[in-house]
């Protein structure tokens, strides 16, 4: 038989990640003065599974560097070890490694043969520290023989005679007599003596003297014994293997047949039959009940199917409750009940029955809605995955920084679209880093201002609207606003004289290059970061805000989508076709006033608006359509915005705000530059939405120029 | 053919169980943990459970314990898969009613040769 082990690697890998985030988790919650004893056995557990998968999959390396960091663990959890903050450390670094260890696995590369080896030596010691020095039996994995040692019997000691535990070639003589409770650990004499027929020629002998009278008989104990004699020239060993799992429950004696008495062999009173099958094992577990454990079955294989990726990464998979596939079932179900009902009215459609289609068209709406937002859930996974990197952040910078932060998680249970989680996790582990490196103050600092020496930090998550709402907010020193204002007059980012808002003025902290700390630390960055930080963000159709006060905080609040499915639209008219604008590109619109309009060599038309002048678009010559108007003054202009990147769409008819499902151009038609995708209306057309980005790149030839912000350019939405 | 219920509570080695002895023609049905796989045993019928024993919730000697507690189970093969670092998790398993046992890491062959030792 052949399986290919490969194919479960996928699974292994996904598992394995998880177990780490567990023990990662639950070693950073470990508080060496008092262990909590669940934590450390969840930690335990989650290396015992990694230790095992490895060993079956045959990635030798990471089973044995695993059993290490297991034995660790196991000492820690029975107390032989003590928990310390430094072997808290040495675990973590292990658990690293082994993440590094499963990625390089996973992605067939090379094993970062440093780290592995640092971090065994660590962990060796600290193996070594528990056992006085004698740590060497610790440290490779315990090798378990394939069969038991023969040696130890329940029976009077009775070493096979007849030159030692080698072959026998006159066969063998074999006494059973197990105890009565054997069929109650679901052994059956049967099975052994089958067993026993694949090595030869087998002659069974069934001692019923020990039967008690009918009346006493209990068909559930075992009180029968066997003589058996095995023609086969076989090893001692094998027969010992057959009778490995009843050794402590039956009394087994094997002697080389020509070694065995006469006397011996005849403890049989009655010729018991030649066949095997005379033990009257119970039956009950063949019993034909049949039905019943199949629809169970299906619902745990989804648990065990789920995490599978076909190949390609682990993208492409997703695990879901099953309470929320059950509520799909119900809505489906309810809605196959509204489809009956309406089919029925339809059928037999008279004047009198117009209320009864409408209240059938209402709860048909209503459950259409219901299933949407159902099925959208099934997308939603808690925020606590992309959670689960910071404390571990916030432990390391702290430490390297000799500082001390107490880190608050709060709406762990917050859903977010997968998508949406798995690419805002580097933005917040980048707030959260910044947040202990520049917010936080030094102990010392932090005293002399009256502060407690500890400093806090908090991430809070809670849905608003349709958005997730992600406030990282600490009690550090706050942004001095004087110091960026000048930071950012010297780099020539805003003019001298002009006033900022404070809001506009805290906003800066997101432009390229600029940094308020001093001195670039390895743990931020150096004005690098905070950037791409709001990029991520603004890919994310999201929004980023800082507030913050001198010398008490700042608190950084991130708005997100709910799920990239749906986006908030500007409706807007250009000939007879209907197109949307992302409301989050929109900053506004305005009637164009012809005097503000000129014509730039190698730029074309542009507008004079806000300080600054951004290139107008006229949509009907961009996708060839014919508008209503093509006159630029008076006409309605939207000014949109992507990365800092401004552009006014010219436009015939402004419509309404409105959610729409955004459907992939691409998978039904075929990428066209400047569209993002497409929706349908509720009337049944079809409107194109547009992607900024592209639509900048198409205006500028391919190039981005930067607009520079320089008074008056909050975010005001049109 | 044999029905066979497979606990563990990690994805992948369910998953090579189920598919081992799914072709070996066998009817699986698998449990993520002793609760799981608890209820499964209770509302269906089988010849052969293999068990994981270090399992949250509910782990596999306690499982052990309370099938055999159960009247449609209470002569099945059980099998507990062990592991070498924890030897004596088969004495405790037998103890509490186990069949055998089956020492991880094992390989796809070892597997069906030792579900052949008890389902024929």
């Amino acid at each position: 038989m052949s399986v290919d082990l490969s194919q479960f690697l996928q699974t292994f890998f996904e598992e394995s990640f998880e177990g780490l985030d567990t023990m990662e988790s639950g070693l950073l919650e470990l508080d060496p003065e008092q262990p909590n004893s669940e934590t450390l056995n969840n930690v335990f557990r989650a290396a015992h599974s990694i230790k095992g998968g490895a060993g079956t999959f045959g990635l030798t390396a990471v089973s044995d560097f695993t059993h290490r960091l297991e034995t660790l663990l196991d000492r820690l959890r029975d107390g032989t070890q003590s928990v310390t903050a430094d072997r808290v450390n040495v675990l973590l670094n292990a658990v690293d490694c082994l993440r590094g260890m499963l990625e390089a696995i996973q992605n067939e590369q090379e094993l970062d043969a440093d780290a592995l080896s640092n971090a065994q030596k660590r962990l060796d010691q600290e193996l070594a520290a528990g056992d006085g020095g004698g740590g060497a039996s610790a440290t490779a994995p315990a090798t378990e023989p394939a069969t038991p040692p023969a040696a130890p019997q329940p029976s009077a000691g009775n070493p096979s005679p007849g030159g030692g535990d080698g072959t026998s070639r006159g066969g063998w003589w074999i006494r059973f007599e197990p105890e009565p409770h054997l069929f109650a650990t679901g052994n059956d004499p049967r099975r052994l003596f089958l067993a026993l027929q694949d090595l030869g020629d087998l002659e069974v002998e069934c001692d019923t003297s020990g039967l008690p009278p009918l009346s006493g008989l209990d068909p559930e104990t075992c009180q029968l014994a066997w003589t058996l004699r095995l023609h086969a020239a076989v090893e001692e060993s094998a027969i010992r293997e057959v009778f490995e799992w009843v050794e402590d429950d039956a009394l087994i004696d094997i002697r080389p047949l020509d070694a065995v008495q006469p006397e011996e062999d005849s403890v049989a009173q009655e010729p018991g039959s030649a066949s095997a099958s005379a033990a009257p094992a119970p039956e009950a577990s063949a019993g034909a009940g049949s039905g019943g454990g199949d629809g169970k079955g299906v619902a745990g294989k989804g648990g065990g199917k789920g995490g599978r990726g076909g190949g390609s990464g682990s993208a492409s998979s997703i695990r879901v409750d099953t309470e929320k596939i059950d509520a799909l079932i119900d809505m489906v179900g309810e809605l196959v009940i509204t489809q009956s009902m309406l089919s029925q009215i339809g059928k037999e459609f008279t004047e009198q029955r117009l209320e009864e289609l409408q209240d059938g068209l209402a709860q048909l709406e209503r459950n259409t809605r219901e299933l949407q937002e159902n099925v959208m859930r099934i997308r939603m996974v808690p925020i606590s995955f992309a959670y689960s990197r910071l404390p571990r952040i916030v432990h390391d910078t702290s430490r390297a920084l000799g500082k001390t932060v107490d880190f608050q998680m709060e709406g762990e249970q917050t859903e977010l679209d997968k998508t949406v989680m798995e690419k805002i996790i580097d933005p917040l582990v980048h707030l959260v880093r910044n947040s202990v490196d520049h917010g936080i103050e030094a102990p010392e600092e932090r005293t002399a201002a009256g502060k407690p020496e500890t400093g806090t930090i908090t991430i809070e998550a809670y849905h608003k609207g349709g958005n997730i709402i992600i406030e990282i907010s600490d009690d550090g020193r706050g942004i001095n606003r004087d110091k960026l204002l000048g930071k950012a007059r010297a780099a020539g980012l805003v003019e001298d004289g002009s006033e900022l808002a404070d809001e506009q003025i805290y906003d800066l902290i997101f432009h390229p290059g600029l940094s308020t700390h001093d001195q670039a630390t390895e743990y931020s960055g150096r004005g690098v970061g905070m950037d791409v930080v709001k990029r991520n963000v603004r890919s994310l159709s999201g929004n980023i805000h800082v507030r913050s006060t001198h010398g008490q905080g700042t608190t950084i609040t991130i708005s997100l989508p709910l799920t990239l499915s749906i986006l908030d639209g500007q409706l807007f008219r250009v000939g007879d076709q209907t197109y949307i604008i992302p409301l989050v590109s929109v900053i506004e619109s305005l009637q164009v006033d012809a005097s503000k309009v000129s014509r730039v060599t190698s730029r074309g038309e542009v507008y004079h608006w806000r300080e600054g002048y951004v290139p107008i678009v006229r949509l009907h010559e961009l996708f060839d359509t014919e508008p209503v108007r093509k006159e630029l003054a008076g006409g309605l202009m939207v000014i949109v915005e992507d990365e800092d990147t401004y552009l006014g769409v010219f436009v015939d008819d402004l419509l309404d705000q409105q959610q729409v499902v955004i459907k992939s151009l691409e998978a039904n038609y075929l990428q066209v530059p400047g569209i993002a995708g497409a929706t349908i209306l509720g009337d049944g057309t079809v409107a194109l939405i547009l992607d900024i980005a592209g639509l900048i790149e198409m205006s500028r030839g391919g190039r981005r120029q930067p607009y520079i912000p320089q008074q008056d350019d909050a975010d005001e939405a049109a | 053919m044999a029905k066979i219920l497979a606990v563990d509570d990690s994805a992948s080695m369910r998953q090579m169980v189920t598919y081992t002895l799914k072709q070996q023609g066998y009817e699986v049905t698998e449990a993520v943990d002793g609760q799981d796989a608890l209820s499964k045993a209770k509302s269906g019928s089988f010849d052969l459970v293999i068990t994981d024993v270090n399992m949250p919730k509910m782990d596999g000697i306690t499982l052990v314990r309370e099938l055999r507690g159960l009247p449609d189970l209470k002569f099945t093969p059980i099998l507990l898969l062990t592991t070498e670092s924890a030897p004596e998790k088969k004495q405790e398993g037998k103890q509490a009613g186990a069949t055998g046992w089956l020492v991880k890491p094992f390989d796809p062959d070892q597997l069906v040769n030792t579900i052949k030792k008890v389902i024929r």
